[in-house]
């Protein structure tokens, strides 16, 4: 288990560092230097800059710089287009926020969806199985971008129910809306996996042979199917994390969450290299412990696929 | 006494049999058709407007006789311009996933059929790029491609208008072109990150039928690697990759809009249904129809094209049957 565990996260570092190599060659590639504003800065003004931020010197050692300065210091530099906020400043402020946007919200797509993928497959076939699946089906077909401008108006702006602007974590208020409009659509594609896992388990022997004995169905649903069912479910949560750490960037786009999301389309916009670097192996770090999680719970789950590896 | 044959049914008819029973899945192939062909073939047809000219007098109009679906801020026809935008996000969607679907197919045949040590060395690559979060990286992909694209089409109009000094005639071929060219660097960048999963279902279906006797055969015969995999293995696993292809869409379709929504997919005035929905956004308030239409056309397309997917699953596969 241990040894398993260091191996998944050997390949985290792989491949936080194939994405650090990646990125580096695509800011390179940016049509656009980091020094474009509207009036034009002087050619010395622009040489000094260069310089200050190690921009004159080869690329093995510009290359080379962000990685030891971030490895050996967790220092990610300053941002360009800020003037010189460093960016472990401009993490620390708006991280938080955005963290606590993605695991709310998959907190509330496995309380949503759980739960309807089971009772839709023990009602298998029944109004309230397909209505439930149904509301999934919509759910997936319907994006978050077309869901959130909607309640963020009606139940925002013209009810007032909610606050459209502003993020205080004591408030649920504030940031209920991003958090349900998130989670909607994962919770309607893990609703739709556990349907399907629960019910292949229920189609097996040994549910029959408990059932024989008399067992009642809800302890049959409960102690024999969940733990089984569940393990479709469980590989996704992994991915799933992924989808929401990237999603929140749509998500505080509509409801202006101040969030990674617009410091990185900004600093993209801008070439602000040090804040593109931050943020990308920020959400890099997170999709691997994501799927490294998503790992661990199958193998609690399912038995045999621990004793295959 | 007349001596019944039952005649046997191929595993397609069986298919095909299975996928007319779900109800669902007719329905969205049908209904896909009708929002393909519509987008397709409208805007040659002299019932939509320009989806580009403005007409300040009908700004924001609801829909009525004339304007269907109402107007916008700038007395553009929504009608139109939904079907317009249907076209391109359509376009962009098929498109993208051919690229997915061949890199992915390709990868996965290859690693499927090759000795175990390609085999592990190919898939760990795929395994690190599963480990990337998407966006952000198809984000930076997108910005860097655009600008290659940007002078691959001002090289094209330059190539088409040679022989002619006409301003009017090189901005016909601009305005023919740069649509099509905007559109590049997004099905390039979002093609080239979706292919893991197919690549992984096609390697797992190469594995298995590579063991199987026709295979050994076929080897023994002498035929190339390039043509047993190319000719012999990979034509039967032709289900599930059309199964995925089917289900890729509807992702790429998303990801193209929510890069648009973001502002940065396609550029007005080209617009697709995920430019349209972020205008309607906007607006919602006051205008609720530019958000409505473009919503209702784009869900319709995902819903029929998840339907069909499901379905073709279901059918293709009688095993992943989910009831």
């Amino acid at each position: 288990m241990i040894g398993k565990l260091i191996n998944r996260l050997l390949q985290g570092i792989v491949v936080l560092f194939v994405l650090y190599t990646l990125t580096f060659f695509l800011i390179r590639a940016l049509p656009y230097g980091p020094f474009q504003t509207e009036k034009a800065i002087p050619a010395h003004v622009i040489e000094k800059l260069k310089t200050q931020l190690g921009l004159d010197q080869p690329l093995h050692v510009q290359y080379i710089r962000p990685l030891k300065n971030i490895l050996l210091e967790g220092n990610l530099g300053v941002s360009t287009r800020l003037e010189g906020r460093p960016v472990n400043e401009i993490m620390a402020q708006a991280f938080p926020v955005s963290i606590h946007l993605g695991i709310m919200s998959m907190i509330l797509a496995i309380l949503i969806g759980l739960p309807a993928g089971v009772i839709s497959a023990y009602k298998k076939n029944s109004m309230v199985d397909y209505l439930l699946m149904a509301t999934a089906m919509i759910g997936l077909c319907l994006p978050s971008f077309v869901i959130g401008p909607i309640l963020a108006e009606y139940l925002g702006r013209s009810k007032q129910m909610f606050p459209v602007m502003g993020w205080d974590v004591r408030q649920v208020s504030t940031w209920g809306l991003p958090v349900f409009t998130l989670s909607l659509g994962y919770a309607a594609y893990l609703a739709r996996l556990t349907r399907s896992g629960v019910l292949d388990v229920l189609s097996q022997d040994f549910v029959r042979t408990a059932r024989a004995k008399g067992v009642s169905t809800v302890k049959i649903l409960v102690k024999h199917c969940l733990r089984g069912g569940l393990i479709p479910s469980a590989a996704y949560i992994g991915p799933a994390f992924a989808g929401i750490i990237s999603g929140s960037l749509v998500i505080e786009a509509v409801f202006q969450v101040p969030g990674l999301g617009r410091h990185f389309i900004k600093a993209i916009e801008t070439n602000d290299a040090n804040v593109i670097f931050g943020i990308v192996l920020l959400y890099g770090a997170l999709v691997t412990l994501g799927n490294i999680a998503s790992d661990f719970l199958i193998a609690w789950l399912n038995p045999r696929s621990r004793a295959q590896s | 006494m007349s001596l019944v044959i039952q005649k046997g049914t191929s595993l397609r008819a069986d298919a095909m049999q299975r996928l007319k029973k779900n109800h669902a899945a007719v329905l969205g192939m049908y209904l896909l058709l009708l929002i393909v062909l519509a987008a397709v073939i409208l805007p040659f047809t002299p019932l939509l407007a320009d989806p580009n000219a403005q007409d300040l007098l009908v700004k924001n109009t609801q829909p009525n006789q004339q304007y269907w679906f109402g107007t916008d801020h700038l007395g553009r026809d929504i009608f139109s311009r939904v079907f317009y935008g249907g076209r391109i996000s359509i376009a962009v969607a098929v498109l993208t996933t051919l690229v997915a679907v061949s890199i992915g197919v390709i990868y996965g045949a290859v690693a499927g059929y090759a000795s175990n040590k390609v085999d592990a060395l190919m898939m760990r690559c795929v395994d690190i790029l599963y480990g990337m979060p998407f966006l952000v990286v198809v984000i930076l992909l997108g910005k860097v491609l655009e600008n290659m694209t940007a002078a691959w089409a001002a090289d094209l109009v330059d190539l088409f208008t040679a022989d002619t000094d006409s301003d009017d005639k090189i901005n016909a071929v601009r305005t023919a072109i740069e649509p099509l060219v905007t559109m590049v660097p997004l099905f390039l960048a979002i093609g080239a990150l979706s292919w893991l999963t197919i690549s992984r279902i096609v390697r797992a279906q190469v594995q298995s039928i590579k063991k199987l006797e026709y295979i050994e055969a076929a080897r023994s015969l002498g035929l190339s690697h390039f043509t047993i995999l190319f000719r012999h293995i990979l034509p039967n696993c032709i289900g599930p990759i059309i199964v995925y292809t089917t289900l890729t869409i509807p992702g790429v379709m998303l990801f193209e809009a929510v890069l648009s929504f973001l502002g940065l997919g396609l550029k007005p005035p080209n617009s697709s249904w995920g430019v349209l929905i972020k205008e309607g956004a906007d607006m919602m308030l006051t205008n609720p129809w530019l958000l409505f239409f473009p919503s209702l056309f784009f869900s319709l397309t995902l819903l029929s094209l998840n339907f069909l997917g499901d379905g073709l699953r279901d059918a293709l596969d009688p095993k992943s049957s989910k009831d």
